[in-house]
């Protein structure tokens, strides 16, 4: 049988010199005791950021001309969802790995289909009771060809927007546009809150997937407006900070790091590339044991000479 | 007869678990002499934090994810959890690089040191599940902004940020299981191993 030579950064030889007394119930309940006060005052004093919820009927209200723009992006495909390619759709090929070249969104597929102006304007606005300018307009749309429909979205799309009298107004444009009348319909729908009803439920009564009206709320300029306010955006160091003044997820620092350097503060595929390196460094992370050279930095830096100080000058 | 009961898995289990985890490495009276630092409090912290975030995990589930929006109660008790959470990561943090610059997994500890790596990328993950939970601003913003990151790796298309009830189960159910378990075989690792000895230094 052939041994192993003796590697200090993996092996080590077992302890048979002294021992003391260790109560480890007794660690165990003061440990608790200690991080439950802890916890209750810190909560007591500091409490926890429960900022409300924003809906669409709010959007509508503050910021209806950023809100008839996003729809109609949604209607004319020019959203940023309409071109996110997977798992909404087949708009793009994606963000790609690294040198690769390889999408991987694009490799798994389409599993949450999302047609923006079906999902976001056209099917709420037919859930409309009683809406006989709507039906007409909707019909409309529906039976014309793509010619007819981008002419009458480039139209509109050329029209200056305003929001008076309690009216969202497109000027000038012909009498026989229907995306006026679809636009002016989902502005007033989503004012009233049956916007976020629509959307919200589109599946039934019962649901927990709030997918389609986050979308929705993303694509428009207004919510960003708010996470600025709140200090949340991306190169804010986004994600990782929450409302108000919070610690919120700081273990995700590293994570969110690589978004604010160069190159991936200015790439196209900062997402996968972030990812791609997280999954790399936390593999290193559990790996480390096995990995020469790594697993001898603790020997070489020496900063355990500062853990063990009392071994080490022979006072334990 | 003995024969027979020798051969019962009942036996044959207790007796490996005996033999693995004897009863004075489970639960110690005594531990080496070096172990004399305060960087050895910080596991034990970590485990304590552990306990509050998922009693007061207890308490938010009894009276549903809305709950906390409408009760002062409700409020301090998700208060508590948000606290204990930072408690919890602060100490592992440290205790993870403490153990790193011990070399904690010299002396065949190394899937001690791994179990204790995957905790902490699990309890993560469950972290980033209870704040896409929240059903307010911040849940909302969040988690338009995680998809990007999720959607880009492929794993959107199965795990949807945007899906609130699919992630209150990841947070609630199977992230927290997967921490549990893990951490009880982390904690036994260590039981068993023990604490690993200072490196050897050759006196001048």
């Amino acid at each position: 049988m052939s041994r192993r030579d003796f590697n200090p950064d993996r092996d080590v030889r077992e302890w048979t010199g002294a021992q003391r007394p260790y109560d480890i119930l007794k660690e165990g309940v003061i440990a608790l005791l200690v991080v439950a006060l802890l916890t209750a005052g810190l909560a007591l004093v500091f409490g926890s950021p429960d900022e409300k919820q924003v809906t669409i009927q709010q959007w509508s209200s503050a910021d209806p001309v950023d809100f008839a723009t996003t729809a109609y992006s949604e209607l004319a495909g020019t959203s940023g969802i309409a071109g996110y390619g997977a798992p909404y759709n087949h708009a793009s090929d994606g963000q790609f790995l690294g040198v690769t070249h390889l999408y991987l969104a694009k490799l798994v597929g389409v599993h949450i289909p999302i047609d923006p102006a079906k999902t976001f304007v056209l099917r709420p606005l037919a859930t409309l009771p009683d809406a006989g300018t709507v039906r007409f307009a909707l019909a409309t749309w529906k039976n014309a060809s793509n010619t007819e429909r981008q002419s009458w979205l480039d139209e509109y799309g050329k029209a200056s927007l305003s929001f008076t009298h309690g009216q969202l107004v497109a000027t000038p444009l012909s009498l026989s546009n229907p995306v006026d009348v679809l636009m002016a319909s989902e502005t007033a729908m989503a004012r009233s809150g049956a916007l976020d009803s629509a959307m919200v439920t589109g599946g039934g009564l019962y649901t927990t997937d709030y997918t389609n009206v986050l979308l929705f709320i993303a694509d428009g300029g207004w919510f960003a407006t708010l996470a600025d306010h709140q200090h949340l955006l991306g190169d804010q160091w986004g994600m990782m900070n929450e409302t108000g003044s919070y610690p919120g997820q700081a273990w995700l620092w590293l994570y969110t790091f690589w978004y604010q350097i160069h190159p991936f503060s200015t790439s196209g595929n900062a997402d996968v590339d972030a990812w791609g390196i997280m999954m790399l460094l936390t593999a290193g992370l559990i790996l480390v044991p096995y990995i020469p050279g790594l697993r001898s930095i603790p020997r070489r830096t020496k900063l355990y000479r500062v853990i063990w100080r009392d071994h080490y000058a022979g006072r334990v | 007869m003995s024969t027979t009961i020798d051969r019962q898995w009942t036996t044959r289990l207790r007796r490996r678990l005996v033999e693995q985890l004897p009863p004075d490495k489970a639960l110690p009276d005594t531990q080496p002499s070096y172990v004399s630092s305060w960087i050895y409090v910080f596991g034990v912290v970590t485990l304590s934090a552990l306990v509050i975030v998922i009693l007061t995990g207890f308490v938010l589930a009894i009276r549903g994810p809305q709950w906390w929006h409408q009760s002062s109660i409700g409020h301090y008790v998700n208060s508590l959890h948000l606290w204990s959470v930072e408690i919890f990561f602060f100490a592992m943090v440290i205790h993870l690089w403490g153990k790193f610059f011990m070399a904690a997994w010299r002396g065949n500890r190394s899937l001690t040191w791994v179990t204790g790596a995957v905790t902490f990328a699990t309890s993560i993950a469950t972290a980033f599940t209870g704040y896409v939970s929240q059903t307010n601003f911040d849940s909302q913003w969040i988690s338009t902004q995680a998809k990007d990151g999720i959607n880009a790796t492929g794993a959107g298309a199965y795990f949807n940020v945007l899906n609130t009830g699919q992630m209150l189960m990841w947070h609630i159910v199977l992230l927290p299981v997967a921490a549990v378990v893990l951490t009880a075989l982390h904690v036994v690792m260590v039981r068993r191993k023990g604490v690993v000895p200072p490196f050897e230094e050759v006196s001048k």
